[in-house]
């Protein structure tokens, strides 16, 4: 997304957006101030222990067992509460510690929310929130994509392979460190080459393993796209043109519509074919493939809209559920003794 | 032409048609009936017809942008396998589906089936670069591809994954995919290599379109966009809760169907609106001349 | 020379794969040239967080507009790198609960996943969530039923839009069963089950044929732009 493609002007673009965020502020100052608040997180530490045991090929394998039994090795992870969980703590036991309010949780649930609106105010104008918000998720991205390859595919897949001792000592105590396998060697000789892109001498070096990449990728393309996209695709649009029932009846509808996918397929195919001059009965079939097409492209449309607007809705349920408080369809904020006692209310109800 | 009217009004009439119903659904809890298309129902069958203790393998090839569409089928599909007590194996094609595989359990199996365990029961796989690499490897070398699951553990150590070698051994696939790599490529490297698997694909509404022309054939069931997960979610509502109550973290798809109705009207009153503007300037100009 | 190397390659590594169907005993071959290609594809990530890296320090040390975003950019690659990389935050896994680096780095609780939760999921998903306004301003600025075309893609649009919600049953609900397939909902499955299908089977035939064709100049090294222009 472009700034210069952007309005308003410029004069007036500094008052405005200060107006904006202030506007904003004062309003999410009076809900925080309303009721039980907003954007709060809430956490409580889980402890589970491990013992361990020998199975009959010698490896050692840990499993659950009741906290401080001897030599057993604890391990303690904070994990989300929600507010009503929180709620009913405190009051059957008030200042308890065990589900606690938790401040990286929920400044992150803030910065979230910033996050939030800061991309949906590109929508009145670019602005520097925006940008701030647009310059963090480059770098976040390209350094997340390149840890989680590190730990998914590089550790496992090439650093096990030709150092397996150093690998199950460091990271991957259960792996069953065997042999060196040099055929590993190949794929890292490729990679530094393929890195070597980033410096002077790889504009020769580098071009190796970019057309191993090119020929691999062009070779698998290929097969699958004639198997699935030819071949398959093909073999499902020959269909019978007069179908019958189970009984013997002629089936109309199941016949035009076999018709119609058949047709459809041929016409729009005809419509491609730009090396014959689209007129006569072949510009009545590339017309009727256009309007194949327009109904294909309609519905793709549509179920474009379709999925936007459920991703538009999931941001805004974001902000109303989670950030703002201000609904609670899962029931996050409410107490289980007071839900239980609203259900029973409600069945007396019923019941009356 | 129609320009007169500010952008910003048209942003902000969708604003608040998304943002209203949402309002109104979360104080009232209601939710719109739904009745399955067959896309959406073969999926429930497809699933229903395997027997206890089946392996599946499930690909979570998305990420956080698609969550709005695709969570909500990975938490119904992950619901249905638990139920019926079958075995999901996770992998990801994309670098965050494994985080949205470690969500699905926390959220599903370790809330509502704590008696599973991790390795016996379910197991997630992780994330492997390659894209249709990947799939072309586990075609015929599964082990290969995935060594080890998420912790570190060979697989050759996983009970779940005893017998497994191939990806046809698998009882069932099933992919959530937001783009590519996802459904297409599964149709391609795995559907069409190996004709007597079932694959079943849930798909963004971008994608649907498109991916309707591989089903029934190549794609046993599909979810289209957050439709399709509505309805399936009300399929497993019916099975797992019979005429109980559905929790709600069950009903996310169905509850995002009221902001999607008046999205929709929304827009197809702007489409006509704009259309009125475009001909009643045209037959003015039609005049003057 | 270097090139004539990389021709070679590109056959040899696309002939694996083509071959592969063919012949069992290849088919171990196609598989480690695969998982090369996938382990490749690994330091491609890496590759790209260098580029993102490189290009960055250049904009930064050239002070030009807006180096102020490129600072903050590379102190989020690198923040987000070591905190991955380094799994800070991360407690042991129950399957090694004596060894610290066992643990998953996206575990809740640890600062990749503090990122992951809170920063990439809001800043990427509502990125794409926008789009839903933008198309609706399209929508009213450009869609006209101009023709017959336009209007065959608009009123397609406007049974998708109506039948894959409520707003079919409620408008064409109360049609009787003998002319059930002109529920809006029905109507919706139709379109997609036959034209859609169709139109979209075309397409998909094309674009192979077109992949097929590509593919066969490149592993033949007809088409040698990714070599770049020199030697």
């Amino acid at each position: 997304m472009s700034s210069t493609t952007m309005e308003p002007s410029a004069p007036a673009q500094g008052k405005w957006w200060i107006g904006l965020f202030l506007v904003i502020a004062v309003l999410v100052a009076i809900r925080a101030g309303i009721g039980e608040g907003m954007g709060r997180a809430y956490v409580q530490t889980e402890s589970t222990s491990y013992a361990a045991a020998t199975d009959d090929q010698g490896r050692v394998t840990w499993s659950a067992v009741a906290d401080g039994a001897a030599g057993s090795a604890t391990i303690e992870r904070d994990v989300f509460r929600t507010a009503g969980q929180y709620r009913a703590a405190e009051a059957a036991s008030p200042n308890q510690q065990a589900i606690r309010f938790s401040w990286d949780r929920t400044i992150g649930l803030w910065l979230a929310a910033f996050f939030t609106l800061a991309v949906f105010s590109f929508l009145v104008g670019d602005n520097p929130a925006y940008k701030f918000t647009e310059s963090i998720v480059i770098g976040v991205s390209a350094g997340y994509w390149m840890a989680v390859a590190f730990w998914e595919t590089l550790v496992p897949k090439l650093v096990a392979q030709l150092a397996p001792g150093l690998v199950k000592a460091w990271c991957m105590p259960n792996l069953d460190a065997g042999a060196i396998n040099l055929d590993a060697l190949i794929p890292l000789g490729l990679g530094i080459m393929l890195l070597s892109q980033l410096t002077p001498l790889g504009r020769h070096v580098g071009r190796w393993p970019l057309a191993f990449v090119i020929g691999t990728f062009a070779g698998l393309k290929m097969i699958s796209h004639v198997e699935s996209d030819i071949i398959e695709q093909v073999r499902a649009t020959m269909l019978p043109l007069v179908v019958f029932g189970d009984d013997g009846s002629f089936a109309a509808w199941a016949s035009i519509r076999n018709l119609l996918i058949v047709a459809g397929v041929l016409c729009t195919l005809v419509y491609f074919v730009f090396s014959i001059e689209h007129k006569g009965p072949v510009g009545r079939a590339a017309r009727v493939g256009v309007w194949f097409l327009m109904i294909t492209f309609g519905s793709a449309f549509g179920f474009t809209v379709m999925g936007r607007i459920a991703l538009l809705a999931a941001r805004f349920e974001f902000l109303f559920i989670d950030w703002l408080w201000l609904i609670d369809p899962k029931g996050q904020r409410t107490m289980a003794a007071v839900s239980a006692a609203a259900e029973l209310g409600s069945s007396l109800l019923n019941t009356i | 032409m129609s320009g007169g009217l500010d952008r910003r009004w048209i942003y902000l009439g969708m604003m608040l048609a998304v943002a209203l119903p949402i309002l109104w659904n979360g104080m009232t809890g209601k939710t719109f009936p739904e009745s399955p298309t067959p896309p959406s129902q073969a999926c429930f069958d497809a699933i229903e017809a395997l027997p206890e203790g089946s392996r599946v393998l499930v690909s979570f090839d998305y990420d956080p942008a698609s969550e709005g569409e695709l969570a909500p089928m990975a938490t119904s599909f992950m619901r249905h396998l638990m139920h019926k007590r079958l075995k999901p194996v996770i992998i990801a094609l994309w670098p965050l589906g494994p985080t949205k595989g470690e969500e699905t359990i926390s959220n599903v199996i370790k809330a509502d089936f704590p008696d599973r365990v991790s390795g016996r029961d379910f197991v997630n796989l992780g994330f492997q670069t390659g894209n249709e690499g990947v799939l072309k490897v586990i075609g015929t070398d599964f082990r290969k591809q995935f060594p080890v699951d998420r912790s570190g553990m060979p697989v050759d150590r996983l009970p779940i994954m005893e017998g497994i070698t191939k990806v046809g051994d698998f009882s069932l696939v099933i992919t959530i995919s937001a783009g590519y790599p996802g459904s297409k490529e599964w149709v391609q490297y795995v559907s069409s290599a190996n004709p007597g698997l079932v694959l079943l694909a849930g798909v963004t509404g971008v994608q649907a379109s498109q991916i309707y022309s591989y089903y029934p054939g190549q794609l046993r069931g599909m979810l289209a966009a957050i439709k399709g997960a509505a309805e399936y979610e009300a399929l497993v509502s019916a099975v797992v809760d019979g005429d109980g109550v559905t929790p709600p973290r069950y009903t996310e798809a169905r509850r995002r169907m009221a902001p999607q109705l008046f999205g929709h009207l929304v827009l197809i009153g702007l489409i006509v609106a704009g259309n009125a503007v475009y001909f009643s300037q045209r037959g003015r100009k039609a005049v003057a001349r | 020379m270097s090139r004539s190397i990389a021709l070679l390659i590109c056959l040899m590594g696309g002939l694996t794969m083509l071959v592969s169907p063919f012949l069992p005993m290849a088919t171990g071959w196609a598989n480690d040239v695969t998982d090369w290609f996938n382990i490749l594809a690994a330091m491609a990530f890496v590759l790209g967080g260098g580029s993102l890296l490189k290009v960055q320090l250049m904009r930064l040390s050239a002070r030009g507009p807006g180096w102020g975003y490129s600072a903050l950019t590379l102190l989020a690659f690198i923040v987000t790198l070591w905190v991955g990389l380094g799994k800070v935050g991360v407690v042991a896994d129950p399957s090694a609960p004596t060894v610290a680096w066992s643990g998953k780095p996206d575990d809740e609780g640890s600062a990749f996943w503090w990122i992951y939760l809170y920063v990439m999921t809001p800043i990427t998903s509502t990125l794409f969530a926008v789009l839903a306004f933008y198309v609706a301003s399209a929508a009213f600025r450009a869609f006209r039923a101009k023709n017959v075309e336009a209007t065959l893609l608009l009123a397609t649009a406007f049974v998708i839009l109506l039948g894959r919600t409520f707003a079919g049953v409620v408008l064409t609900g109360w049609l009787p069963d003998w002319a059930s397939g002109l529920r809006l909902e029905n109507l919706a499955v139709t379109i997609m089950d036959v034209f859609n299908t169709a139109g979209n089977r075309a397409i998909i035939i094309g674009i192979a044929l077109g992949v097929a064709s590509t593919g066969i100049r490149l592993m033949l090294g007809l088409d040698r732009s990714y070599l770049g222009g020199d030697a």
